[in-house]
C-alpha cells in the first residue's frame, strides 16, 4: 500500500501457497536424497564400513609365553620368574615427558639410572600406546602413594610383569647368564613373529643356549582397545605355551662350596660327575649379581663390572685360557707309555736340569737340587719337570699333541657351554700355520711342562681329567640334565660320541692314577698337605703357569707385584678307584698349585663325597633332600 | 491444484480447537508439539548412549529442553501482530551488537562471537541474528504488494547482506550462510521470481571462486579439500569424516543396538554428544532409527509450512515459513556434514545435539509460529 500498489490479498495468498508447495516439494526430496544418503552408507557400502569400524576397535595382540623355570639337580629353583610391579608411562598420553617425570620423582624415587634407560627406550622402536617402562621393583608403600596420586598423571600405569630372578645371582652368574630386554643386535637373530610380545631374552650363559627352549611359544589374543588404545576387553584368545622347565646337573651347594672354597680371590673352579659328564658346579670368581643385568643395568654400574681390575663379568672357568703347567704330566706320562717313548720302569737321571742335546740349552726343574734317579711314577708324584723335559724332547711336538688331543686339549669340550673357548694345544702344524715359524726342540720342551704356547680352560683341564678318571671313557661335560622335569638331556643335546683314549696297556692307567693317589696321599707328594684327615683316597696333580706379561694397563707397584705371581692350578678326582667328581682349580696369582689351589679343591670334594655342611643346607637348599629320589641317584 | 492440495492436508483451525481445548488455550499446536516431543525424546535416548557420564548429561539436556518449552510456550502467547512492531527494533539492535562484537567482542581461535555487555549474560549477537533477519525481511516484504518488485528485492537482498557482512568479519562462515539464507528463503516464499532465482543461483555459482580466493580462510578451504578427499589425512581434519561414515555405515540396517555402538563407545567418533549425534544414532540405531528422525524432520517442516500457508496476514506467512524452511536447512546443513556430503561446519542437529542455547532458540522460533497459528481474528472477506 504504500508503494502505491492496491494489494489483492487473494492472489498474494494463492502465490505464498504455490511457493509453499514447491518448499514442500523440495524438502521431501531433500529428505529423499538424505536417506538415500544413509542407504548407501549403511546398507550398500555396510561391510566396507564394519571393515574400517572393527579395524578401528580390534586389535591383535602377542601373549607372551612364561619362560621355561631353571632348576638345580636337586629341584632347587635357580632362575624363576616374579610378578614385579613397575612404573610405566605411554608416551603418546604424555604432552611433557620431563615435566611427567618432575612429578613422578615427588612421588616415588626414580634414580638418574632409571630415568636415563627410560629414554633410550624412547627412542627404540615399540608399537604405538605400548607402555614403557620407567621404574621396577615398586614397593606396596610407593604403589599406594602412586595410586593415590594416578589421576593427576594421565598416561601413567602400573604394571605387573613376570620378570626373571635368579635367587643366587652371585653364585649362578657365569653358568647360567642372565636374560635382558631385546636390544636391536637380539633382533636380527630372532623370528620377530615369535618374539612379539617377548620383552626379554637369553643374553648370556644357558639362559642363551637353551633360548629356543626357554621361551616357549607366543600366544595371540583379538582386544577391543578404546581411540587412544587402552584394551577394553579381550575378544579372543590363543593361549601361549609356555617355556620349558630345566633341570641341571649343577647342584647350588657345591657350587656354593665352591665358591666360598675361592673366597675373594680370582679363580675358576669346575666339577664334573665323570660318569655322566655332567657339571656338578662351575665357579668363576668374582661373580655379579645378574638380576641387575634383567631390567636394565645403569651405565655406572656397568662401567665398574666392566673397569674393574678383577674383571667379574670374565667367564675364567670357560674363557679363561691359562698355561695348563704341570696339571697335564700325567696326560703326557700316559702319551708317553702309549707312544712307548718310555716304559714305567725307565729310570731318569734328574740333575736338577736338563740339558738340550746338541746344545747348550738348559731347562730347569722347578726344584733347583734336582730329584736324583726317578721312574715316570717318581716324576708324578714330584712333578720332575727334568722328567718330563727329556720325554718332551724325545716325543716330539707332533707326537704328544696328537696324543693330548685325544684327551680333549685344543678343542671345546663341552655339549652345552656358552662360548667355551678352545684353548691352544701348539705343535709343529700350529705354530707353522699360526706364527709361520719352525718348531724348535726347544718348544717341545716347554710343552712337556704344560708352558710355552700351551693354553688351556679350567673347564677343558676338568674335561681332560675326567677322561683319566674314566680310564679313557671320553663324556662330554653338559649342565643340561632334564627337560620338563622328566624327559632325558639326550633328546635336546647333540649326540656326540667320542672314541675313548685307548693305552698299549690297561694297567698304565692305574699306574698314572696310582701316582696321582701319591701326588695327595704320598709323604713325597706336591699336594701331600692336603692328606691329613682325608677318609678317602684322592688323585691329584698340582701345577703352576707361569704368568708371562701384563698388557698395558697401568698398576701400582703392589698390584704388579701381586699380578706378577704364578696361577695355581689343581685337577683331582675321587674317589680315586670310582671316581664320582673331578675337580679343576685355578687361582689366578695364586702362587703354587700345592699350596693354594689343592686345599680349595679338597673342599669341594669333600663336601661331595662326605656330604654338605648343614648350615649350608639350610640356606643353601631348602627342601633338597625331598626332591632327591626324582633328581636320581648319583647323589652320595 | 497445489492450493487444494495444502487446504486437503492442513488441519482447520476449528477443527483443531475442538480437538484440544486446552491446548488451544495455551495456543499450542498438539501436532507440532507432538513432532519436536518425538525428535527430542528420540534425542535424549541417543544422548543417554552418546555421552560419557551418562545420566548427568541426559538430565543436563532435559533442562534446557525445559527452559526451551517455557520459552514456547511463552512466545506462543503474543500475538503475531507484536513481532511485526518489533521486528525492525529487534533488527536495529541486532545490528549494533554485531558491529559492537567487532568492537569490543571476545572469542576464541581468532574469532570474536561473543558480546559481554555489562548487567547482561553473555550472547552471540550472529545466533540471534537467525531470527532477526527473517522477522526484518518479513515486516519489509509484508508491506508490498506481492510478488515484489526489482527495487524491493534489491532492499531485502540488503538487509540480509548487511548482518551477513558483519558476521562474515568475525569471521564465522557458518553461520553467515544460514543468516543469509534465512533472507532469502523469505523471499523465495514472498514471490521473488523463477528467473531472478536462476539469475542468483548463477551469480551464486560464479561467486564460488571469489569466496574461494578472497573470503574463505586457509581452515576453512582444508574442511573443503579434506571432504572431496578424507584419505588424504586420515589422522587429522579427515579423522571426524572418516569415522562418522564408518559408525553410520557400520550400523547397518538395524544399528549394533542402543550403548552398543564401539565407534562411540571406545571414543573413536568425536563430537559424538555434540555435532555428531547423528552417527551415534545411525551406528546404534541403524538406517531405521537415522530414516525414522528424518522423516519425523520433514513433518516437522511440512506442518510448519501448513501453518505458514493457513496464516492470516502476509507478514506472518512470510515469517513462519521462513523459519520453518531455516529450521530444513540446519537439518539439512548438519546431516549433509555428518554424512560426508558437506565440509565439516560447526552446525549442530537441531532439538537432538546437545548444550548450546540453540534448544532455546528453536523452540522459541516455533513458539512463535503457534502464535501465528493460534492467534486468529475474523479476516474481512
Amino acid at each position: 500500500m504504500s508503494w502505491g500498489t492496491l494489494r489483492n490479498t487473494n492472489q498474494e495468498r494463492e502465490l505464498f501457497q504455490r511457493r509453499s508447495f514447491v518448499a514442500i516439494i523440495v524438502v521431501i526430496l531433500m529428505t529423499g536424497v538424505l536417506i538415500g544418503r544413509f542407504y548407501y552408507l549403511q546398507i550398500i557400502e555396510h561391510e566396507t564400513y564394519t571393515t574400517i569400524s572393527d579395524r578401528n576397535r580390534v586389535q591383535v595382540q602377542p601373549v607372551p609365553p612364561t619362560r621355561g623355570l631353571i632348576y638345580d639337580r636337586n629341584g632347587v629353583l635357580l632362575a624363576e620368574n616374579r610378578p614385579v610391579f613397575s612404573l610405566t608411562v605411554i608416551p603418546e598420553q604424555v604432552s611433557d615427558i620431563n615435566a611427567l617425570i618432575g612429578e613422578i620423582r615427588d612421588i616415588v624415587d626414580v634414580p638418574p639410572g632409571d630415568v636415563e634407560n627410560f629414554r633410550e627406550r624412547l627412542d627404540e622402536r615399540r608399537r604405538p600406546f605400548e607402555p614403557v617402562p620407567l621404574r621396577y621393583h615398586l614397593t606396596e608403600a610407593e604403589m599406594a602413594r602412586l595410586a593415590v596420586n594416578r589421576h593427576s598423571l594421565p598416561g601413567v600405569e602400573m604394571e605387573a610383569r613376570l620378570v626373571r630372578y635368579y635367587p643366587y645371582g652371585r653364585l649362578t652368574s657365569h653358568v647360567l647368564g642372565y636374560v635382558g630386554r631385546i636390544n636391536e643386535q637380539d633382533t636380527r637373530r630372532i623370528d620377530k613373529v615369535a618374539y612379539a610380545g617377548t620383552h626379554y631374552i637369553g643374553k648370556t650363559g644357558l639362559e642363551r643356549v637353551y633360548e629356543k627352549e626357554l621361551h616357549g611359544e607366543v600366544g595371540y589374543q583379538n582386544v577391543e582397545t578404546n581411540a587412544r588404545g587402552r584394551v577394553m576387553r579381550v575378544l579372543e584368545r590363543e593361549d601361549p605355551s609356555p617355556g620349558q622347565d630345566l633341570t641341571l646337573n649343577l647342584d647350588i651347594r657345591l657350587q656354593q662350596v665352591a665358591h666360598e672354597a675361592l673366597g675373594d680371590r680370582r679363580g675358576a673352579i669346575v666339577a664334573i660327575n665323570p660318569e655322566t659328564g655332567g657339571l656338578l658346579a662351575q665357579v668363576s670368581t668374582p661373580g655379579f649379581d645378574t638380576n641387575k643385568f634383567v631390567t636394565g643395568i645403569d651405565h655406572e654400574s656397568y662401567a665398574e663390572l666392566r673397569d674393574s681390575l678383577d674383571k667379574p663379568l670374565f667367564n675364567r672357568a670357560t674363557r679363561g685360557q691359562y698355561p695348563p703347567g704341570s696339571t697335564i704330566k700325567p696326560m703326557l706320562a700316559l702319551a708317553g707309555l702309549a707312544s712307548d717313548t718310555v716304559t714305567q720302569s725307565e729310570i731318569v737321571h734328574d740333575p736338577g736340569y736338563y740339558e738340550l742335546p746338541n746344545s747348550s740349552q738348559v731347562f730347569r726343574n722347578w726344584k733347583r737340587e734336582g730329584h736324583g734317579d726317578t721312574t715316570l711314577y717318581d716324576a708324578i708324584v714330584l712333578s720332575s719337570d727334568t722328567y718330563f723335559y727329556k720325554m718332551a724332547y724325545e716325543m716330539g711336538g707332533s707326537m704328544m699333541a696328537d696324543h693330548l688331543a685325544h684327551f680333549g686339549f685344543g678343542s671345546v669340550t663341552s655339549l652345552d657351554v656358552r662360548d667355551e673357548l678352545p684353548g691352544i694345544l701348539p705343535s709343529p702344524e700350529w705354530k707353522r700355520r699360526v706364527h709361520n715359524e719352525s718348531w724348535y726342540p726347544g718348544d717341545s720342551v716347554n710343552m712337556g711342562i704344560g708352558q710355552g704356547y700351551f693354553l688351556s680352560t679350567p673347564l677343558q683341564l676338568a674335561a681332560t681329567t675326567s677322561v683319566l678318571a674314566n680310564r679313557g671313557e671320553r663324556r662330554a661335560p653338559r649342565h643340561l640334565r632334564y627337560i620338563e622335569g622328566d624327559i632325558p638331556a639326550q633328546h635336546l643335546l647333540p649326540d656326540v660320541v667320542r672314541p675313548p683314549v685307548e693305552m698299549g696297556q690297561e694297567s698304565d692307567w692305574e699306574y698314572v692314577i696310582n701316582a696321582m693317589e701319591e701326588v695327595v696321599h704320598g709323604s713325597e707328594g706336591t699336594a701331600r698337605r692336603i692328606s691329613p684327615g682325608l677318609d678317602y683316597r684322592m688323585a691329584g696333580k698340582t701345577g703352576t703357569s707361569q704368568v708371562f706379561s701384563l698388557e698395558g694397563e697401568e698398576y701400582d707397584e703392589d698390584e704388579i707385584a701381586k699380578r706378577m705371581r704364578d696361577h695355581a692350578l689343581f685337577v683331582a678326582f675321587a674317589p680315586a678307584d670310582d671316581p664320582e667328581i673331578v675337580v679343576s682349580v685355578l687361582v689366578e696369582n695364586g702362587g703354587s698349585g700345592s699350596s693354594t689351589a689343592a686345599p680349595v679343591a679338597r673342599q669341594v670334594t669333600d663336601a661331595w663325597i662326605n656330604g654338605f655342611p648343614d648350615v649350608l643346607t639350610d640356606q643353601a637348599v631348602p627342601g633338597a633332600m625331598e626332591n632327591d629320589g626324582t633328581a636320581g641317584g648319583e647323589q652320595p | 491444484m497445489s492450493q487444494e492440495f495444502v487446504r486437503q492436508i492442513a488441519f482447520e483451525p476449528g477443527h483443531l480447537n475442538r480437538r484440544g481445548g486446552w491446548m488451544s488455550r495455551l495456543h499450542l499446536d498438539p501436532w507440532l508439539l507432538l513432532l519436536l516431543s518425538l525428535i527430542m525424546g528420540l534425542g535424549l535416548v541417543v544422548l543417554y548412549s552418546a555421552g560419557e557420564n551418562g545420566m548427568a548429561i541426559v538430565q543436563s539436556q532435559a533442562l534446557r529442553i525445559g527452559g526451551g518449552l517455557l520459552a514456547m510456550l511463552f512466545f506462543a502467547q503474543l500475538d503475531p501482530m507484536l513481532y511485526r512492531r518489533w521486528s525492525p527494533w529487534l533488527y536495529l539492535v541486532g545490528i549494533l551488537s554485531l558491529v559492537l562484537v567487532l568492537l569490543f567482542g571476545a572469542g576464541a581461535q581468532g574469532a570474536q562471537r561473543w558480546l559481554a555487555l555489562p548487567g547482561l549474560p553473555r550472547f552471540q549477537p550472529s545466533e540471534a541474528m537467525k531470527l532477526g533477519v527473517p522477522l526484518m525481511v518479513s515486516w519489509f516484504l509484508a508491506q508490498l504488494s506481492l510478488p515484489p518488485r526489482l527495487l524491493p528485492i534489491l532492499m531485502a537482498l540488503g538487509l540480509t547482506a548487511l548482518p551477513g557482512a558483519l558476521i562474515i568479519a568475525q569471521p564465522d562462515l557458518g553461520t553467515a550462510v544460514l543468516v543469509i539464507a534465512s533472507g532469502l528463503a523469505v523471499l523465495f516464499l514472498a514471490g521473488l521470481s523463477w528467473r531472478l532465482i536462476m539469475l542468483m543461483v548463477a551469480a551464486g555459482g560464479a561467486s564460488v571462486p571469489v569466496l574461494w580466493l578472497f573470503v574463505m580462510r586457509d581452515y576453512q578451504k582444508e574442511r573443503v579439500l579434506t571432504l572431496m578427499n578424507p584419505g588424504s589425512d586420515p589422522l587429522g581434519a579427515g579423522w571426524n569424516i572418516t569415522q562418522s561414515k564408518a559408525a553410520i555405515g557400520s550400523g547397518g540396517l538395524h544399528g549394533k543396538g542402543w550403548g552398543e555402538g564401539t565407534q562411540s563407545h571406545l571414543d573413536f567418533l568425536p563430537e559424538g554428544h555434540t555435532d555428531f549425534i547423528l552417527a551415534v544414532l545411525a551406528e546404534e540405531f541403524g538406517f531405521v532409527g537415522v530414516t525414522l528422525l528424518l522423516v519425523l524432520y520433514a513433518l516437522v517442516v511440512i506442518r510448519c509450512l501448513f501453518i505458514a500457508s493457513m496464516a492470516q496476514t502476509s507478514f506472518s506467512r512470510l515469517l513462519s515459513g521462513g523459519l520453518a524452511i531455516i529450521f530444513f536447512m540446519y537439518v539439512v546443513v548438519n546431516v549433509a556434514m555428518v554424512s560426508g556430503l558437506m565440509p565439516v561446519v560447526g552446525v549442530p542437529l537441531p532439538l537432538v545435539s546437545y548444550g548450546g542455547t540453540s534448544i532455546v532458540t528453536l523452540l522459541a522460533g516455533f513458539g512463535i509460529l503457534m502464535a501465528v497459528h493460534t492467534h486468529r481474528r475474523m479476516l474481512e472477506s
